[in-house]
């Protein structure tokens, strides 16, 4: 358990109540694992053409909805990390919870990875639902590397969570966190390549995509289900993202 | 050896001075009441005791450990409940304690803890579905779930109604008896007269006055004071006479009867004069003084109950 020794006793307890209370809220449970395949279904069916086969060129052969995939998971993991999991802390802060934490020994630590743990699970759970209903209504490609697709939704959850948790760690209000994560949102989503997916993005862009989180992360899917080599800048640059984002939060982090 | 010591405690939040200076100390197995009205600078000072806020000046010593330089290093043995501290709206009792256990290396036994709080029958209920008297009885066992040395509690009953407010009162005394140290918070002099060793008056951020209950509403010599009623109105040159007496200072008649105030020899002296003159009073009661007429003689302004 080195891993986990710089965390506060009773983070593991924190990390399950956490997760019980998520499962009891109704409303956010069901929002978090059906809005990944409301997502995909919706770009999927809004935008003509997408199941139609790319008839030469790069991706020949590949239906066009191969290529929204990596960049619908990204704007997927993109809403909880920036927007719901921090207001939800930011709550706690608004409403005292943290304030009651602060007198024991646990550690703001402990609070945002308990946060991270619950939020990248649901999210995972909600992939693994989208993708399956996604193939149910279009012709969805099998991945090239499955392994480093799964590295790569996993790491660039964490990573978007861990940008998260910096707003998560100062803002005082629930609406406060909401606003801040939607500025940071859209420039986000853009670097995805939601408006340009594969290979539609301009090569200027996608460079500087790469040094994003979640350019690097849509990046990273994208290479592991369509082929082009293992990324590891890509996972390296998530990686860099993760650590950054745990330390700067554990260091801003407010009580009250 | 007292288990805490402040000492010339401040605060001031921009322009405004929360705490001016604030000294107290707590000896082991004491209860020790923070008493001021609303705004004195209570909570901002016990922030400052368990390290959740730093202090501009002072110094605080809990358990021979310094919790303005260390905050975490007394979260084991100073337990805390704060006014403003709440809980998850969906979490049962028993989750919550469960929980606050798993934090603390020692922690008490969850069940006996509930069973102590009279919250044996309340375990799966969520903390938004308790009464604000369950809620607070709660708050206590969070506050006491580590084992802890000192507990800090403020403003523990405020919002309960009379009978919630004297069944945490029961509690406070039973865990002040398993040997843990109390400072309470409280702006009810009833709360500190009741189950404080010591008071620490405090007011727009200084201490005022302290001592034990007994201590403060103790008159000085010469400001001892009794009133009597008669069956018929007193002769003036009676009255005089009275008056004149050595260990009267004051005797004055009003609606209520007559009231003497002076030495503490000042009522057998009255009485003699007044048998002497034939005169009997029909009543006389001693007037001691509640600590609720020091507080309002030392504080700016009247609490609200």
């Amino acid at each position: 358990m080195t891993v986990l020794s710089p965390l506060s006793r009773g983070t593991g307890a924190l990390v399950r109540n956490e997760t019980r209370l998520f499962l009891r809220d109704g409303g956010s449970l069901f929002f978090a694992l059906v809005f990944p395949a409301v997502l995909l279904i919706g770009v999927g069916l809004a935008i003509p053409g997408m199941d139609e086969r790319i008839p030469a060129g790069a991706g020949a052969g590949l239906p066009m909805i191969a290529f929204m995939i990596p960049p619908v998971l990204a704007a997927a993991v993109a809403t909880p990390s920036l927007s719901t999991v921090p207001a939800t802390i930011a709550a706690y802060r608004e409403q005292g919870v943290l304030t009651r934490l602060s007198t024991t020994p646990m550690r703001p630590a402990g609070v945002l990875v308990a946060q991270l743990v619950v939020g990248v699970a649901a999210f995972l759970v909600a992939t693994v639902l989208a993708l399956a209903v996604g193939a149910l209504v279009f012709t969805i490609p099998v991945p090239q590397q499955p392994l480093l697709v799964v590295v790569a939704v996993l790491l660039g959850a964490v990573a978007m969570f861990s940008v998260g948790m910096i707003i998560a760690a100062r803002a005082t209000k629930a609406a406060t966190a909401q606003g801040v994560g939607m500025l940071v949102y859209f420039p986000m989503l853009f670097f995805a390549g939601l408006w340009t997916p594969g290979p539609v993005m301009p090569d200027a862009v996608a460079a500087v995509a790469t040094w994003t989180p979640l350019g690097a992360a849509s990046q990273a899917i994208s290479a592991g289900w369509l082929g082009g080599g293992t990324p590891w800048l890509q996972l390296a640059v998530l990686v860099g993202y993760t650590v950054i984002g745990i330390a700067i939060s554990a260091r801003v982090f407010r009580w009250s | 050896m007292p288990v805490l010591e402040a000492r010339h405690l401040r605060k001031a939040y921009g322009s405004t001075l929360a705490v001016d200076d604030v000294s107290l100390t707590l000896e082991e197995g004491q209860i020790v009441a923070v008493l001021g009205p609303n705004g004195a600078g209570k909570t901002t000072t016990v922030e400052m005791i368990a390290g959740l806020r730093q202090a501009d000046a002072g110094t605080v010593r809990v358990l021979g450990l310094d919790p303005q330089a260390d905050p975490h290093a007394v979260r084991e043995q100073l337990g805390m409940q704060l006014q403003a501290a709440r809980l998850p709206g969906r979490i049962t009792v028993a989750e919550a304690v469960q929980l606050y256990a798993s934090f603390y290396t020692d922690p008490a036994d969850p069940a006996e803890l509930l069973e102590l709080l009279g919250l044996t029958g309340k375990v799966d209920t969520k903390f938004k579905d308790l009464s604000g008297g369950q809620q607070q009885r709660l708050s206590i066992a969070l506050a006491l779930v580590g084992r802890p040395k000192i507990a800090i509690l403020d403003e523990l009953t405020t919002g309960l109604d009379p009978h919630a407010r004297r069944e945490v009162w029961q509690l406070i005394e039973s865990v002040r008896g398993s040997g843990v140290s109390i400072l309470l918070v409280t702006h009810f002099m009833e709360e500190a007269e009741r189950l404080a060793d010591r008071v620490v008056i405090v007011d727009e951020g200084r201490v005022v006055a302290q001592g034990s209950p007994t201590e403060l509403t103790a008159r000085a010599e010469g400001d001892y004071a009794f009133q009597m009623q008669f069956a018929e109105q007193l002769p003036a040159e009676l009255v005089e006479s009275l008056r004149r007496l050595p260990e009267v200072t004051d005797l004055t008649i009003g609606d209520h009867g007559c009231t003497v105030t002076g030495l503490p020899m000042a009522l057998p002296a009255v009485v003699g004069r007044l048998g002497a003159a034939d005169r009997v009073p029909t009543d006389i009661h001693t007037m001691t003084r509640s600590l609720e007429d020091v507080f309002v003689q030392l504080t700016s302004e009247v609490p609200v109950p």
